[in-house]
């Protein structure tokens, strides 16, 4: 196995009274792709987003437990927001682009790291581009709105946007589930590509997917962990009944 | 069967009734703009916006009542717009939904917004004037006066005070309609706070700013009260030239055709006339801020 | 992907992700802060500014009352400036009240026994005129009379409240049927094409300046009702009361609006469901359901006549008279003040007096908001959210 990259102990969420996640230990793997799987409120999103403490923008949440990435937990008081989500990406359900061009959403994460070199910035953008197999499409227009690419551009155009900014991981938070297949088929090679250098995190509905680009498969259930194991294992012999009842389509 | 037939006529009256009352309102407003049209558009011309009153006002034309109340808007608009901005910022962005000081500041807000604007003027008066203009006159001047007086500085953020809630309403709604999806994308990639409020949530409530400066500035025109004895002034020879000056108000120069001219009778195709300028610029400035606002409340529903 | 690999070293240490300081951040959100303040402060300003250039009134009276003495005395207590040419101007006037009436006075604002007897011993003196003075300006505020231009001054703020609570009824009785019917044709009885038309043309009507609708009164309206009435004054509290009432139907119809439209379709449709009318769900079920929203209406249209000074100064004839004909001229709180601040002495007795009106005004206002908010909020919240 190889090393890990984060490690979660005993991690318990609250919503105001009520219970999303309960004391969940999980470790992911350096250079992988894990999936998280289970049906919707199961709470697989919620853990994905307390990775790189994003649920510290809702109101009335209450963590305990520890997430230690390379060691270090990241709800340290100690701990810098900000530096930490520099280091780690996220990529939305919705694609979210900024009603800027092309250019600037890419250079967006770069500006305010205060990158402000015009040649340096093309640079940036120029390879975010590339690795995120978008740069042919585009380049002819970087400067128009990205608000007119279609809907799987514009989702690898916030991957590039995200890489731009040279984090370590990627949280992917249904990425796909908006698109059509082919689109859905080029972030799924782009996701395989993408694993060389980064670790990678993916929320998805959809196990057909799962099976397809992750390493690893964690099935939560009612804000629980159930079954975390390499994905192959999970989708031929689950350990649980109730992941076998899932993959096999018996509920969700 | 007849007990039938009395409810079919009660109900038949009530919903008239509400019809009625719904169309009498409808032909009030074009009672009050045909009427304002047709008095005013003799008089109404080029002219008549461009030229100086002659005659003790009896004869000539309106400028320098539109150039005081463009003036008087402007100056508002430069301390209202970015106030008003912040404190909806604020309430969105900062403050806690259910904090004290949000709820405070929120009752605070509303409060301002049905204060009679009379009282703005008593405030102006009390405040800017005979205490800030006063102390400014004993601290930098000796006691000259110069500050300590009505003026277009003082009438304006009167006036600035007045509109703050219309700025601050319009804006809060333009806040909210930034998807909370742009948000997190710019925080995820690392931005602070107020770098994504910066470049994020201000460019994309730009048009709910515009919106919230243009109702102010349309309510300020049209507002004598806060100004009858902050700084306009019955006629002057000049344009204000500087912030201590006193000036002309379109608003107010109605009024005081209309009331104290030494002759109304003779004046009364002026009057018209000014009151159509005031009315369409109010019109105007309405009606954008109107499809502005519906184009905001689209996105928001998307 | 050198670079890359070389930062990988050092990211993730305790170190790298240590918390910072930004200046930026701690400025921006220290400055919006303290700008949301404002508003706060604003009002509490308003509060003290206005009350400020009251106190006159009442300070000169009980400064004189604590210790009868000499205006020289009295500045060494550090009495303000203004308040000493408030006594100069008020000898010019001379002493026009008994001892008697002074007494009364002196009862209705609660001073003891023995402060009256001082007063009453020294009341020869060119102070206690003075002191006289304010006293039967005290007494004169509950008189019938407003005559603040005159050589024996009397500041009778009754004809003013008369007028007032006159033009104000009148305007909410022709306001709020108006306005809350309308509300209900839009939220239950229109289609939508008309609503679309209602609804904006009603907010053009909030945006017309009130001197607009003043001026209109003045013209049009004030000649139209006497040629149908026959009364004698032109302009009166019934041409005022139905302007005001143009300035009052947007607000009405606007909270009434919304208060018919945010009930549950669940209450009309149930209604609907057990054979009820259009109507007689409309006027059975969601009128009754919105009372406290249409309370709140018209609590804040009250509030917007009660304030309004431009349309009271234009067509109400602006004559202080205590009567209960709709159609004499009557003179209102907020038009005394508009119409007489600009010629007054600043710190003289008018002007304080007329500050004092405007406390008033401010004072009945901000407790007609806090009341509407009270039934916007907690009743109408409560009610559909089943707390109640």
């Amino acid at each position: 196995m190889k090393e890990f990259k984060i490690r979660t102990q005993d991690l318990t969420l609250f919503y105001g009274e009520k219970m999303a996640l309960n004391s969940i230990s999980m470790d992911i793997p350096e250079k992988e792709v894990t999936a998280f799987i289970g049906p919707s409120g199961c709470g697989k999103s919620t853990f994905l987003r307390t990775l790189n403490r994003m649920n510290d923008l809702i109101p009335n949440v209450s963590i305990t437990g520890e997430v230690m990435i390379d060691g270090v937990n990241i709800f340290d008081k100690q701990i810098d927001v900000v530096n930490l989500r520099k280091k780690i990406g996220m990529v939305f359900q919705k694609s979210n682009p900024f009603a800027k061009s092309i250019f600037e959403n890419v250079a967006y994460g770069p500006r305010i790291n205060g990158i402000n070199n015009r040649t340096e910035l093309q640079d940036i953008v120029e390879t975010s581009l590339k690795k995120a197999f978008i740069w042919e499409e585009v380049k002819d227009r970087l400067h128009d709105s990205a608000l007119g690419l279609s809907g799987g551009q514009q989702q690898r155009m916030c991957i590039a946007r995200t890489l731009a900014v040279e984090p370590e991981i990627i949280l992917m938070d249904e990425p796909a589930s908006a698109l059509d297949p082919i689109s859905t088929a080029k972030i799924e090679e782009l996701i395989f590509e993408l694993k060389r250098n980064y670790t990678i995190v993916i929320v998805t509905h959809n196990m057909q997917q799962a099976a397809r680009v992750s390493d690893y498969t964690a099935f939560f259930y009612l804000g629980e962990l159930i079954e975390h194991g390499k994905t192959r294992k999970i989708f031929t012999t689950p350990d649980k009944k109730q992941t076998e009842d899932y993959i096999t389509g018996r509920f969700g | 069967m007849k007990k039938g037939n009395r409810k079919r006529i009660i109900g038949g009256i009530f919903t008239g009734a509400t019809g009625v009352s719904a169309f009498l309102i409808i032909a009030i407003i074009i009672l009050i703009l045909v009427v304002i049209i047709l008095g005013g558009k003799e008089t109404f011309s080029w002219e008549f916006l461009t030229a100086f009153p002659e005659d003790g006002m009896l004869k000539g034309g309106i400028f320098p009542a539109i150039y005081g109340t463009a003036m008087l808007v402007l100056i508002m608009s430069v301390a209202a717009v970015p106030f008003g901005t912040l404190t909806a910022i604020y309430l969105t962005e900062y403050a806690g939904e259910k904090s004290v000081l949000a709820q405070t500041i929120r009752f605070a807000v509303r409060t301002l917004a049905t204060v009679p604007s009379i009282i703005f003027g008593l405030f102006g008066l009390g405040f800017f004037i005979r205490f800030v203009g006063t102390g400014m006159d004993t601290v930098f001047l000796g006691g000259e006066l110069k500050w300590g007086q009505p003026n277009i500085l003082w009438a304006s953020l009167t006036m600035a005070l007045l509109t703050l809630p219309v700025v601050i309403v319009s804006v809060e709604e333009a806040i909210r309609a930034v998807p909370r999806e742009l948000r997190e994308a710019s925080l995820a990639l690392g931005a602070t706070k107020w770098q994504t409020i910066r470049n994020i949530v201000i460019p994309g409530s730009f048009s709910g700013i515009l919106t919230g400066t243009i109702l102010a500035v349309s309510r300020g025109a049209g507002e004598v009260a806060p100004i009858l004895f902050t700084g306009a002034a019955y006629y002057l020879a000049t344009l204000p030239a500087s912030l201590s000056d006193q000036f002309m108000n379109l608003g107010y120069h109605i009024y005081i055709l209309s009331t104290q001219s030494s002759n109304v009778d003779q004046t009364l195709p002026i009057q018209f006339a000014t009151t159509l300028v005031l009315l369409l610029l109010t019109f105007v400035l309405n009606f954008t801020a109107v499809i502005i606002r519906s184009g905001i409340r689209k996105r928001r529903a998307k | 992907m050198n670079q890359n690999t070389e930062k990988k070293k050092f990211v993730f240490t305790k170190e790298s992700l240590k918390k910072k300081f930004r200046i930026s951040e701690f400025l921006s959100e220290k400055i919006i802060t303290s700008v949301a303040f404002l508003s706060i402060a604003i009002i509490i300003l308003i509060f003290f500014f206005v009350f400020r250039e009251t106190m006159p009134i009442f300070k000169s009276q009980t400064a004189v009352e604590s210790q009868p003495a000499t205006a020289m005395v009295q500045e060494q207590y550090g009495v303000d400036s203004s308040l000493i040419l408030n006594d100069q101007g008020q000898e010019q006037y001379g002493v026009d009240s008994t001892v008697m009436v002074n007494a009364n006075g002196q009862e209705q604002y609660g001073v003891t026994e023995s402060g009256l007897q001082d007063t009453g011993e020294v009341s020869s003196t060119d102070n206690a005129a003075g002191s006289e003075h304010e006293v039967a300006v005290l007494k004169s505020l509950v008189g019938k009379d407003w005559l603040p231009v005159s050589d024996h001054p009397r500041y009778g703020l009754i004809p003013l409240f008369v007028g007032t609570l006159k033009i104000t009824l009148l305007a909410i009785l022709f306001a709020a049927p108006i306005a809350i019917l309308a509300a209900l044709f839009t939220a239950a009885f229109a289609p939508n094409w008309l609503r679309e038309i209602i609804k904006p043309a009603i907010e053009l009507l909030a945006g017309f300046p009130s001197v607009v609708i003043g001026f209109f009164a003045l013209m049009v309206m004030a000649s139209f009702f006497q040629g149908i009435f026959g009364y004698e004054s032109r302009l009166n509290a019934f041409v005022g009361g139905i302007a005001m009432a143009l300035a009052a139907i947007p607000i009405i119809y606007t909270i009434t609006e919304d208060a018919l439209t945010a009930i549950p379709a669940s209450y009309k449709e149930a209604s609907l469901a057990l054979g009820a009318t259009k109507w007689q769900t409309a006027l059975f079920v969601t009128l009754p359901a919105a009372t406290p929203g249409i309370f709140a209406a018209i609590l804040l249209g009250i509030g917007r006549v009660f304030g309004e000074t431009m349309i009271a100064l234009m067509a109400t004839g602006n004559a202080a008279m205590t009567s209960a004909n709709p159609f004499e001229s009557v003179r209102t709180l907020a038009a005394t003040i508009g119409a007489e601040m600009a010629e007054v002495v600043f710190g003289d007795t008018h002007y304080s007096v007329l500050f004092l009106i405007g406390s008033l005004l401010f004072i009945f206002t901000f407790g007609l908001n806090a009341l509407a908010e009270f039934y916007i909020k907690g009743k109408l919240v409560r009610r559909f959210q089943g707390k109640s």
